[in-house]
């Protein structure tokens, strides 16, 4: 048996495993499940219950391991062989695994784990994956060190090795969502700043229900939030410190509106609408100033801008072709060129973390669609259709959208969904109210 | 401040009055009709905010995706123009709805735009730019909560909101 591995890096994990890193091969390679191709068959796997080293550790080795399983069932690339299943237990974690035990239920992956606890509310899990066939480990073990308090982010650390070595993508569970939550009828919508984990856990609240707020998008690093509030009677943008929750005003200039703000790759350069005389138009800031920079100049609406990951280019929504349409220019303003020429109105166009796709909103015979487009325009797909689907935001490995959907009529209420870029897989996303308008984090460091 | 504030109470009281309104799905009745106690004065009183809402109308509606002025909608400014001029202890904000067709930042820029028509009309027929304020609030703020066109209609507006002035 491969002696096992440990990481000792503190709450983080070592990336491991450089045979499996850029494999292509497919004929003879690692257990790999391709999702650019749309699976059909999600691929049968096994994680029995993470074996607990101490007693106080009991309490975590299920929850870690159940959180796991919630995690990569929920890219509908795997299905989970429950517990009643298996024909073995994992007893001991540094024991041989009896290949033929799991061989036996068809699962073609096995995840094994143990938690230990430590003075000081630490919990250490380790944990290891195989290929049943194959008979053999992939990758090597890892071990992981976090807080009592943030058991469920080990679980997602797990869960996104898992995912990574299996589908070759970059993880994204280890993430969190900021949101709009909503409250009350349609005309008396009551609306606040929320943040949660990317499954809907550990919601908590950034700004209380007094003013309206919209739209709240994060920096690359994660740690600021841009959003706008009616705080002052009149839309501004604020930005508000996730940690601290202090906020502060970016833009006041008085007789302007201003809304629709978005970070730069860089996380100092923010560009945003800004409305004068009933015209709007987009400009951008530094963060530590208050110098606007105007990028456009037209008597039509430009708003909703979106840099490209490198920073150079952003794409923008714009009604001057008399209906509202994608269009990219240079990120500090200059001739843009239209990207969308599909029947119907684009809005919210949002540039892939991978740089190679444009999510948006469009409005086509009176229903809404999330879709995606190559950033010339070409490929357009819709992934999504309903009375009013609105606002993506990618996750962090750029091969899923979430947005808001709204229900039709006067019980209508929104709620939060995800859907993969293939368009399979839409499925709500828990929230204790109504919510709108999400914004991915970064991977969490 | 103390402008901001009565702008707000206005506002939350028209979105009470609103809410009451058993007969809110009624085309006939309008919201504007629906007598509100948080809107200073009376009916009766032609210097009054209320006589403002009421009498003169607060309000103009626009067509889908527009924000030009239709006939009805000038003949409703030029009433609250002339009232503007008469009562010059109020100031306004001009608050720009839209429907619930479109994004939600298209149409606070939408919203934007009606918003900025009632203020320049209003401008042009002599009411001090001084004592105008706007805003947007999109599609945040239906007075219509039905998904049909009937209520669409009625979301698609500028409301003139009167205040106690001067306006900072």
């Amino acid at each position: 048996m491969m002696r096992y591995v440990l990481s000792l890096l503190a709450a983080l994990f070592m990336l491991a495993a450089p045979a499996l890193a850029q494999d292509t091969a497919e004929s003879d390679g690692p257990l790999r499940i391709e999702i650019t191709e749309g699976v059909i068959e999600p691929l049968p796997y096994a994680v029995p219950s993470f074996v607990a080293d101490t007693a106080a550790a009991s309490e975590w080795a299920d929850k870690i391991s159940r959180v796991v399983a919630s995690d990569l069932n929920g890219t509908g690339l795997f299905r989970e062989i429950p517990a009643e299943a298996h024909i073995a237990r994992i007893s001991n974690f540094s024991s041989p695994v009896q290949f033929s035990d799991w061989k036996a239920i068809n699962a073609q992956a096995l995840i094994t784990g143990a938690v230990r606890t430590e003075g000081s509310g630490r919990i250490v899990v380790s944990f290891r994956l195989y290929d049943v066939f194959a008979g053999q480990e992939m990758g090597q073990g890892l071990q992981l060190v976090g807080t009592e308090q943030g058991w469920r982010r080990i679980a997602h650390k797990v869960a996104d090795q898992v995912y990574s070595r299996l589908t070759g993508e970059d993880p994204y569970f280890d993430s969190r969502v900021v949101f709009v939550s909503e409250d009350g009828p349609k005309d008396a919508r009551q609306k606040r700043l929320a943040i949660m984990d990317y499954d809907g856990a550990n919601v908590t609240y950034l700004t209380d229900n007094s003013s309206l707020v919209l739209a709240p998008r994060f920096s690359p690093q994660g740690d600021q939030v841009l959003y706008t509030s009616y705080e002052s009677g009149f839309p501004r943008i604020y930005v508000l410190n996730v940690e601290t929750v202090g906020r502060r005003v970016l833009e006041s200039q008085d007789g302007t509106m201003s809304f629709a703000p978005r970070f730069a790759p860089d996380g100092q350069t923010v560009v945003y609408s800004l409305t004068r005389g009933g015209n709007t138009d987009l400009y951008s800031m530094q963060i530590g100033s208050s110098q606007s920079t105007r990028l456009t100049n037209a008597p039509s609406i430009e708003t909703a801008p979106s840099f490209s990951p490198d920073g150079s280019r952003m794409v923008f929504e714009s009604d001057r072709s008399g209906t509202p349409q994608l269009y990219i220019m240079p990120a500090g303003g200059g001739e843009a060129q239209r990207i969308s020429f599909g029947q119907g109105r684009y809005g919210t166009p949002v540039w892939s973390p991978r740089g190679d796709l444009i999510a948006f909103t469009k409005q086509s015979k009176g229903r809404f669609h999330i879709g995606v487009m190559r950033t010339d325009g070409s490929e357009e797909r819709l992934l999504t259709a309903s009375f009013l689907d609105e606002g993506p935001t990618w996750a962090p490995n750029g091969r899923v959208i979430m947005f808001s959907r709204e229900t039709q009529g006067a019980q209508g209420s929104t709620s939060l969904y995800s859907v993969d870029i293939t368009g399979r897989n839409l499925k709500q996303v828990p929230t204790p109210s109504g919510a709108s308008d999400p914004s991915w984090s970064p991977l969490q460091k | 401040m103390t402008f901001l504030s009565k702008a707000i109470l206005v506002t939350a009281g028209l979105v009470l009055a609103a809410c009451s309104n058993p007969d809110r799905f009624d085309e006939s009745g309008s919201a504007s009709a629906n007598a509100n106690a948080s809107i200073a004065g009376t009916a009766q009183d032609p210097t009054s905010p209320l006589y403002f809402q009421q009498a003169v109308g607060d309000r103009v509606l626009f067509e889908v995706d527009q924000s030009n002025l239709t006939p009805t909608a000038t003949a409703t400014l030029d009433g609250q123009a002339q009232w503007l001029m008469r009562n010059s202890d109020y100031n306004a904000v001009i608050e720009g709805h839209a429907d619930e067709q479109g994004t939600r930042e298209y149409n606070v820029a939408l919203g934007a735009r009606r918003a900025n028509s009632v203020q320049e009309y209003l401008i042009t027929k002599g009411v001090a730019a001084n004592r105008l304020k706007v805003v947007s609030y999109g599609k945040e703020r239906p007075i219509e909560i039905c998904s049909e066109e009937a209520c669409y209609a009625k979301n698609r507006r500028a409301v003139t909101v009167i205040s106690a002035g001067p306006t900072s």
